[in-house]
This record gives structure tokens, sequence and C-alpha cells, in this order.
């Protein structure tokens, strides 16, 4: 990676970042209609299939109907902050997708520090997400905002934990290097090595990403909808691609570390890494229409009397063992 | 003068600024009654509108809270969103015609309702009931019961945030309501009870239906307690939440599950037996951790009781009329007097009292609702709990709110 910045670097960037702003909304469309089919499997009925055959424009359906909605605003919420956080919430996001290889060819920008810019840039969404709520000037925003900050907070520090043992493991915080320190075969990968990184990190990365059994902010049976309780049309829209786009890349750094990037048995490539991220994405499916939703006061239990103890801990013995 | 004032400064939509003192309470615009749920002590405290349109509260119901932070304060139900004046409806129709009417008092175990009021007029008329229609109004009102708890079931998986078990509930109930649709001719609002039988006879393939339908649940039901009941989550979220002490059940007369739930083993049909109850061989469940998931416990072990007694019933269903002869014609006077009858229904004690003065139509009806009762004691146990944990609670206490406010 050449430092100096040059037009070609430039482009290569913007270039990127209208790619992944592709991937996103079409990965939006899919896992829409993705999600919707699985809970009609898991649920035992069909899920869409009115909408094209087996229901596959549904997602398209949808996002017609958001965008061709009015965009509403309650009477006395602040414009600016109500306004904003929608784009805060989604724009962002683009940008994590930079730095993650999803093949030695296809990486927007390999950054040596792309680990630490995916995780400063995440920060973004708890911002959005209290914005919201606090803008729209309604109670049940502003409970579901004041959840999602404590939320995210809590979570970030075992997530940040487990990442850190595998940068210490690996010795770098470039994603292209993490994948290039693992082999093709899944007892090469580092969830091998560091199995417990990893339950902790996809159990944050669920109550980062505010999903089932960590809805809270949004719980829909306590707060109707939380923090996007006024929002509707694209408003909501944007909300709602930028959940599905967080939970892209948390699984996609998930991937990254723990489960090989690109790399398989045979035949590397970009493949094997959307393979994985998929498989990830199904799983978090799965948890969603499986568990009931725990209570405020326990997941804040869970994250700082189990997964902080345990990723300092997990930590420690990586340094331990790094050391030796 | 000054009342139009008072009513223009209520009818503001923003009392906030409406200086005049109309309406002291900033934090609810609206009617009268939300303006006397006052702030308490605790100038941080948020008051929040929970209802009557929420996801949660079934129905219309609608519970007023003062929240600090997410612990309950103060929790208000107020009541009253769909009343129908069924009890007046009582006093203008003849008993015949405000048999419908029981079908939609409580929509989940409208047999019950259906029961509790042909019980009470049969009781006032002195009118004979043959036997096979008791057999039939005892497999009937059962399988209305399954249905009931096991949409309760789903329902309440549904408010504590798990999408999927109501699916799987509706489609065991599908097959109880295809049954009493057999029965009945309706699938929810039943009025199928008449003065001195039943409407229809059980042909063969209702009873083929229901011969088929109890191994059928009974082979789901282990599948619904490994995969929801003994999960973590669910367990920590109704464990010791919602606790209901014994003195509080008898200070409210909550009923059903929940005072059993309680440990207060009292059934209807066993405690004031009526129609041929006494001939079966059943459990009357019981738990005594007095929380939430006592009372799930209590209404799961009440699925299998009824399949029980299903099963009894349909084995010993005698040979008969499935109407009395001598049933009086839709057109009858009640004699003057009074009559009280009650059933257990899926919610608790379902009472039906007649007062009659001898005319077409009774002079007074008062219909219990056992969910009225249960409902009242949520103001006292949901203080001090966790928002959350007021979903949980509610949710346990099974409530229909068309019961509720008749």
């Amino acid at each position: 990676m050449n430092a100096t910045i040059s037009f070609d670097s430039v482009l290569h960037v913007v270039l990127a970042l209208v790619g992944v702003a592709v991937f996103v909304g079409l990965n939006g469309l899919l896992l829409v209609y993705a999600e919707r089919k699985v809970a009609g499997f898991i649920q035992r009925r069909p899920g869409p299939y009115e909408v094209g055959p087996q229901g596959i424009l549904q997602a398209v359906a949808d996002a017609l109907k958001l965008i061709g909605k009015q965009l509403v605003r309650p009477d006395r919420a602040d414009p600016l902050l109500f306004w904003m956080a929608p784009v805060l919430a989604f724009f962002p996001v683009l940008l994590l997708f930079l730095p993650i290889p999803f093949s030695p060819l296809l990486t927007g920008w390999d950054v040596n520090l792309g680990l630490l810019l995916i995780l400063a840039f995440a920060g973004f969404n708890v911002l959005a997400l209290l914005l919201a709520g606090w803008g729209s000037n309604n109670k049940y925003g502003l409970l579901g905002a004041a959840r999602a900050v404590a939320q995210s907070v809590a979570y970030e520090i075992p997530l940040l934990l487990a990442v850190l043992a595998i940068a210490f493991q690996e010795g770098t915080l470039s994603l292209s290097a993490i994948v290039g320190g693992q082999g093709g075969m899944p007892w090469q990968w580092n969830i091998a090595v560091q199995p417990l990184a990893f339950l902790i990190f996809f159990v944050s990365a669920l109550g980062e990403t505010n999903r089932a059994p960590f809805d809270l902010p949004e719980a829909e049976s306590e707060l109707t909808a939380g923090f996007h309780t006024e929002y509707s049309g694209m408003g909501f829209g944007m909300f709602f691609l930028a959940e599905y786009a967080n939970m892209i890349v948390a699984c996609s750094v998930c991937t990254v570390l723990f489960l090989g990037g690109w790399k398989g048995p045979f035949l590397d490539g970009a493949w094997w890494f959307l393979a994985k991220v998929y498989g990830l994405l199904l799983t978090m499916m799965w948890f969603r229409w499986t568990y009931p939703r725990v209570r405020f006061d326990q997941l804040l239990n869970l994250n700082w009397r189990w997964l902080l103890p345990l990723g300092v801990l997990n930590l420690l013995a990586t340094a331990f063992v790094m050391k030796l | 003068m000054h009342s139009t004032e008072t009513l223009r400064s209520h009818g503001t939509a923003c009392p906030a600024t409406s200086a005049d003192g109309g309406c002291t309470d900033d934090q609810i615009a609206g009617d009268g009654y939300t303006c006397r749920f006052e702030q308490g002590a605790r100038p941080e405290s948020l008051i929040l509108n929970m209802g009557p349109q929420h996801p949660s509260t079934h129905g219309v119901l609608r519970v007023l809270l003062e929240l600090d932070g997410e612990y309950i304060v103060r929790a208000e139900p107020v009541l009253g969103y769909l009343h129908r004046m069924h009890e007046k409806m009582a006093e203008v129709k003849t008993p015949a015609q405000f048999m419908p009417n029981m079908g939609r008092v409580d929509y989940l175990h409208a047999l019950a309702w259906n029961w509790a009021y042909v019980g009470a007029v049969e009781k006032l008329a002195g009118i004979e009931i043959p036997e096979r229609a008791e057999y039939l109004r005892v497999i009937t009102c059962e399988l209305n019961r399954i249905s009931s708890h096991l949409l309760w079931w789903g329902a309440y998986l549904l408010d504590l945030g798990a999408f999927t078990p109501i699916m799987y509930a509706f489609d065991d109930r599908e097959m109880l309501l295809d049954l009493l649709q057999l029965m009945t001719g309706s699938r929810l609002t039943y009025s199928s009870f008449r003065f001195g039988g039943v409407y229809t006879d059980a042909g063969p393939a209702f009873v083929q239906g229901v011969r088929q339908f109890i191994p059928h649940l009974r082979s789901r039901l282990p599948m619904y307690t490994a995969l929801v009941t003994e999960n973590i989550i669910l367990r920590r979220r109704i464990e010791e939440v919602g606790v209901i002490p014994q003195d509080m059940v008898t200070r409210y007369g909550a009923s059903g599950p929940v005072a059993r739930g309680s440990g207060i083993a009292y059934d209807v049909r066993r405690a004031e037996p009526y129609s041929v109850y006494d001939r079966f061989d059943y459990e009357i469940p019981v738990r005594h951790e007095e929380c939430s998931m006592a009372r799930y416990m209590v209404r799961m072990a009440e699925i299998e009781q009824s399949l029980r007694i299903i099963e009894q019933a349909i084995e010993s269903l005698p040979e008969g009329e499935h109407m009395h002869p001598k049933a009086p014609k839709p057109s009858f006077k009640l004699p003057a007097g009074e009559s009280y009858f009650a059933v257990e229904g899926a919610r608790g004690k379902i009472g039906v009292w007649i007062a009659s003065d001898g005319g077409k139509t009774p002079y007074r009806v008062k219909l219990r609702a056992p969910g009225f009762s249960n409902l009242a004691l949520f103001a006292e146990c949901a203080r001090g709990t966790l928002l959350a944990d007021a979903v949980a609670i509610l949710g346990s206490l099974d409530m229909v709110i068309p019961e509720i406010d008749r």
C-alpha cells in the first residue's frame, strides 16, 4: 500500500464506495427476502410468494412502497435531528465496507488500520439511534434511544476485547493480513485457536446490531417500535437498510477474523467469503425467529458479568501465550 | 361560562401551552381522565400512556404508567374502550335472543359463557338437560378451553419477543376450530348451547376428529416444552416475575390459573361441581411459585387435563337426545325469581346472575367476568417492576378485553 495519495487511489476508493453502495442496496433486498423466507420456513408457512415467482420481487415491492410514502415528521419533533438520524444511521455504514477484503483482488481500500477504521465508524450507529429517539419527541422513542446507548456502549467493550485477542495473535490490524495468517482448512482458521473469542464476538455483534434476542431498542411488544416509532417511508427504510448493512459488516468482520476470510479448502476466492458471511447471517436470522427477547437488566448482566470478564481473561491468556 | 372555559382548556391539543391551570399535567395531552393522573412525588418521573393501541395490551386495554427510568412507580389500567353494554342488552332481549351475545363477551372461551348463561336460565326455569347434551357440552367446552390456552400461549410468547410459537399454536388451534365448527357452526363466537341441550348432535365426523386430535396434541406438547418452556431466556424472563401472593389473590377475587398459580386450588369444576364433571378423572393443576412461570405451567398442565376429560367423555358418550323433548320454545317466559350459575372458564370463574320478574326479558343480569378481577391486581403487582416485566405480567394474567369491559 503506497502512502502517497494519488489520483488513482482516490478513484479506486470512489469506485469502491459506489460498488459498496450497490452491494449494500442489493443485499438489503436479498436479506429482506431471505429473512422473510427463513421466518416462513421456521414457522411452517410459505413466506412471501405472491409477487413474482416464489415471491422473489416482494422485497422490491416493499422498497418501492417505502420510497413512495410521504415523509412525515411529528409536529413537535426537532426537524434537523429527526432527519439527520436516518442519514447518519445509513451512510457511515458504507465506509465500513471499504477495508473489508472480499478476496485479495476485491478489496476497497487495503489500509493497515482497517480494523480500527471499522470499529471507529461503527460507533456512529449509536449516535444515529440516539438522535432518532431524542429528536422525534416520543416517549417510546426516548426509552428506545436510552436503551440503544446503554446497550451499544456496553457491548462495544467485549467486542473490542475479542477483536484485540485476534489482533495480538496476528500482530496486525490489517484485515487482509489477518486473513493471510490463516489457512484454508477449517482447523487452520482462528476459530480453532480462539473459540471463546469467536463466541464473545458473535454474541456482542448481535448486541451491537440490535438483533434478536437483543433487539431491545426497538422491542416492539414493550416500546411499540422504540427509537424508530415515529419514522415512516424512507426514514424507516434507511434504519432498516442500515440494520441489514450493519449485520453484513459484523458477519464480514467475523468471517475475516475467525473463519479464514476468502480462504477455503479449495479454490480460494470471494465465493468462500460470501458463503461464510451468508452462513452467519442465516444463523442470526435463525436466532431471531427462535428466541424470546431478554430483559434489559439481563442484557447488561450478561455483558458485564460474563462477556467482559471472559473477554479480559481471553485477552490475557492470548497475550501470555504470545509472549511465550 | 366557567365550565366552558374548563372544557376548552381540557380540549386543547397541548395543555402545556394553556397556562390557565385547566390541566396541570403537561406530560399527557387529552381527556379529563389522564389529566387527573398527575405526576407523583418524583419530579424526574415520566408518565407513559401504554395503549389502547399498543402491541402487547391485546385489544384495547390502556395502562397509564409513571416510570422512573424503566421502573414502574405506578400503573393504572384504564378500562371501558370496548364497553358494549351486554348486561343492559340482557334486560331488553329474551334469553334466546341474548344467547349470541354470550359468544361475544369472551371470544376465546365463548362456550363457557354460553354455558354460564344457559345454566342460569335452566336453573331458574327448571329445564332438564339430556345426559348426551351434558357430555357434548363438556367436550366442546374443554376443546374450547384448549384453543383458548393455545392462543394465550402463542400470544404470550409474542409479548416476550418470540415470534414463532404463535404459528405452531395456531396450527393446532386450526384443527380445534374445524372440530368446533362441526358442532357449533362457527369458528370463534360460538352460541350453540340451547336451553335444554345443545344445537347440534355430534356426528361420526366430530367423534372421529376428536379421537384423532387428542393423540396429535399430546405428541406436540413435549415439543413445546422442549423448545419453549425450557428455554433459558424465557425462564429468566418470567420466573419470579409478577409474584402474586395468596392474600392478593383473595383480596382482588382473582380466580382461574391466576389463583391456581399462587397455590389456591380453586376450580369451579371441582369446588362447585356442575354438569357431569364429577364423573371424570382429572387433576386440578396447582403451582406454589406465585410467579408468571407458575401461571404459565398451570395453563400448560390444564391443556393436558382437558385432553384427559375429553378422552373420557368421548369414550363414554351416551346415546340419546341432544335436546330435551320438553325443552322450551325460544319465546318462553322466565319465571319470577333469581338464579346464579358459575362455570370454570379459561380465565377463571365465570358467573351469571339472573333476576326475573316474570316478564319476557330478565329484569337484571349480572355477568361476573374473571378477567376483570384478575386485571385489578395488576396495579399492585406491577409496582416496582420494569417496563418489560409489566408486559410479562399483563400477558400472564391472560386478559381478554371484551370480557373485562363487557
